[in-house]
């Protein structure tokens, strides 16, 4: 008789949970080249965030307000703490720092096109201030980085607010990179590197350290601005409950919070999916932080880490945020992934750039190989040319326009006459873990984990 | 010259901060005398004319910091951040400085006619800094540019993850940093040293100095370094 061997055709394919495809790969890459993994974007684990909010909209307990013509203010005040001259902005909705280095030129300049048509602030990033940002930006915030690339005391004069940067969602506790690849002449001369080399921006401040350090450094910067404008202090979310006192305690008009789905151009992997909590949860803590202190209202928050949609700025302002500060969704408004770049108005195909990069439209996060396909993260004086500034001036225009609308639609809908007056009542919780980080009712229930003794 | 003072005694800070900026005209070159400082922190910051400025006192943190064009004088000492982020001028502390000295500087001189404090020359970016004394560990720590002379000892890791700038060393040193090594002395390093002494005003045999700069094998992520820091 023939004797066949068992075969169990289901199992023989079974996937391990703990040793996944990723995973096998992950460990034989390492085992390959002894060095760990960098790339850009942020965290790509599904984490709780905003999605797992809802909004209860007027019904016949709350009025509506019709969903197009009855008025509804977005504008918003930055820095009314201290700054003789706040940043006012038509939107709640701002651009948040990316590096001269990281983006191009033509970048920058869609962006401070954009923002200044929209009524918002871009932002600078490590490796100082362009004169294509400064000139295209109405209302420019300068970044203070632990690296000082670029830093001098005349663009300070020039910005309209500074952010001393502490920390960054996508790598709190660590400071950024810019592969060699991307350190062009026009960037060494700004960071005073030699060209072509890895830069390593420090992870720490080089002139103070600590929260009282900060104080006084936050006063030089008014000092040196005549107490004009405003100062911003940006931290990576991790206790975010304590960074945010001891920023307002050290003088902050306005703080920043980015959660760990915050981008970055170049990071290690490790950094950016296993450091830092979730935007969700940071935002409570920030706003906790701010109540008590009873600086709700004077000193501003910032939240940035994911932002994407209208109705992700709308939960963010219902949880108690004063406006936020979008990055990687500028980015792929601008083109970032997308299958085609546009030139003189007609699409070329960019799938060969992404194949040159071992991947594809939907999951390229090459920004730190600088060889991006679309021109966006780029300093390749061919491949930057991709990302024609007109173009991405107006793409980044109707995006930041269509959240505005998909707020204003929201916050109408919840009876509001202003963004700023929606409200954490507004909102349930569709998972356990979203309303005990937000601290937000699961839908249907009056129950938030971990509140009133449950 | 026109001579003006201000006495912190009597008049605020951001008072005379805000003159310093905004009450002088482009060039003008007056003598400023700055009384009764008593450590204040932030003296002088951000001046942007070619004044002269001595504090006599005691100054607090980043004195004289970002400064464009201005020569400051501190007849005593100098908290943290003395100089930080200077552009061009000089700040010369006649006593002695704190932790993070000329920290970030792109340009200008510091001299420093005492001892420094921790990190001094952190991440230097183009500007000369003298040393009469010693300085602190993980001083000239990621300085990118220009020189750092320290005409006494140094603690640990001096020198730490240095890009292009140079640093002179009298006399010894408890432990270099990381990518951070003894080069020789070359006939340009001497004439260098010589002008950066006279400058400071410092009575010093250049032959007596001791080069270091980078390795530079820090310089390139490469899988074959072993992450050696």
């Amino acid at each position: 008789m023939d004797i066949k061997p068992v075969s169990f055709k289901r199992v023989s394919r079974e996937e391990s949970a703990s040793f996944d495809r990723s995973t096998i790969d992950y460990i034989q890459n390492a085992a390959a080249h002894g060095l760990y993994e960098i790339r850009g974007m942020g965290a790509k684990r599904k984490l709780p965030h905003f999605d797992d909010l809802l909004f209860l909209a007027g019904s016949l307990s709350r009025y509506p307000l019709e969903g197009y013509r009855e008025k509804c203010v977005t504008k918003t005040i930055l820095g009314t703490r201290f700054a003789k001259k706040p940043i006012e902005l038509d939107i709640p909705i701002t651009i948040a720092g990316m590096s001269f280095g990281a983006l191009s030129a033509n970048v920058k300049e869609s962006l401070g096109r954009a923002a200044t048509a929209m009524g918002t602030t871009t932002t600078t990033g490590d490796g100082g201030m362009t004169p294509e940002e400064r000139n295209s930006s109405k209302t420019l915030v300068y970044q203070c980085l632990p690296s000082r690339y670029g830093f001098n005391p005349d663009d300070v004069r020039r910005a309209d607010a500074i952010e001393v940067v502490i920390g960054q969602g996508a790598k709190p506790g660590g400071g950024g990179m810019l592969l060699g690849q991307k350190v062009n002449p026009r960037v060494a001369k700004m960071r005073t590197l030699p060209q072509g080399v890895d830069q390593r921006s420090a992870c720490r401040h080089p002139d103070w350290t600590g929260p009282d350090d900060l104080a006084i450094k936050i006063q030089e910067l008014r000092e040196l601005t005549d107490w004009e404008k405003p100062i911003y202090v940006k931290v990576g979310a991790t206790r975010t409950f304590n960074d945010v006192k001891l920023a307002v305690h050290a003088g902050a008009d306005v703080v920043v919070v980015d959660g760990m789905q915050g981008g970055t151009a170049a990071t290690q992997t490790c950094y950016i999916e296993h450091i830092g909590i979730p935007t969700l949860a940071a935002v409570r803590q920030a706003v906790d932080a701010l109540e008590d202190l009873n600086m709700k209202g004077q000193v501003q928050l910032i939240v940035s880490g994911g932002i994407r949609s209208g109705a992700d700025v709308a939960k963010a302002l219902a949880m108690g945020a004063d406006a936020v500060a979008i990055g990687q969704g500028i980015l792929y408004a601008l083109g970032c992934n997308s299958e085609t770049y546009i030139q003189d108005g007609k699409h070329i195909s960019a799938l060969e750039g992404y194949d040159a990069l071992g991947t594809q439209p939907g999951f390229c996060h090459h920004c730190h190989t600088g060889k991006c396909p679309v021109g966006v993260t780029t300093q390749d004086s061919v491949l930057e040319q991709r990302l024609q500034p007109d173009v991405g001036a107006r793409r980044v225009k109707n995006y930041l326009k269509t959240l505005n609308m998909e707020l204003t639609t929201i916050a109408r809908a919840c009876g509001k006459q202003n963004v700023h007056h929606l409200e954490r009542e507004d909102l349930v919780a569709l998972t356990l873990e979203a309303a005990a980080m937000a601290r937000i009712p699961l839908a249907g229930t009056s129950w938030i984990p971990g509140h009133n003794g449950y | 010259m026109e001579r003006m003072t201000f006495d912190l005694a009597s008049s605020s800070l951001t008072e005379m901060n805000t003159f310093l900026h905004k009450g002088l005209e482009e060039g003008d070159k007056r003598h400023i005398s700055v009384l009764n400082p008593d450590g204040a922190h932030n003296i002088a910051v951000g001046l942007n004319h070619p004044v002269t400025v001595e504090v006599h006192g005691h100054a607090g943190y980043y004195a004289g910091g970002m400064n464009k064009h201005a020569r400051v004088v501190i007849h005593g000492s100098a908290g943290t951040g003395v100089a930080e982020n200077m552009m061009s001028g000089s700040v010369h502390v006649k006593g002695f400085a704190s932790n993070g000295a000329g920290a970030t500087a792109h340009g200008g001189l510091l001299v420093i006619d005492g001892d420094a404090g921790l990190r001094c020359g952190i991440s230097l970016k183009g500007a000369d800094i003298v040393v009469g004394g010693s300085v602190g560990s993980f001083s000239g720590f990621m300085a990118q540019a220009g020189r750092m002379v320290i005409c006494g000892d140094a603690g640990d890791a001096l020198g730490d993850s240095l890009y292009e700038a140079v640093i002179y060393l009298r006399g010894n040193v408890k432990s270099l940093g990381a990518d951070a090594q003894f080069e020789d002395m070359t006939d340009a390093d001497y004439a260098v040293l010589a002008e950066l002494l006279s400058k400071a005003g410092m009575d010093h045999d250049p032959k007596s100095f001791k080069r270091i700069a980078s390795a530079r094998t820090l310089y390139h992520w490469n899988a074959d370094a072993n992450q050696e820091y």
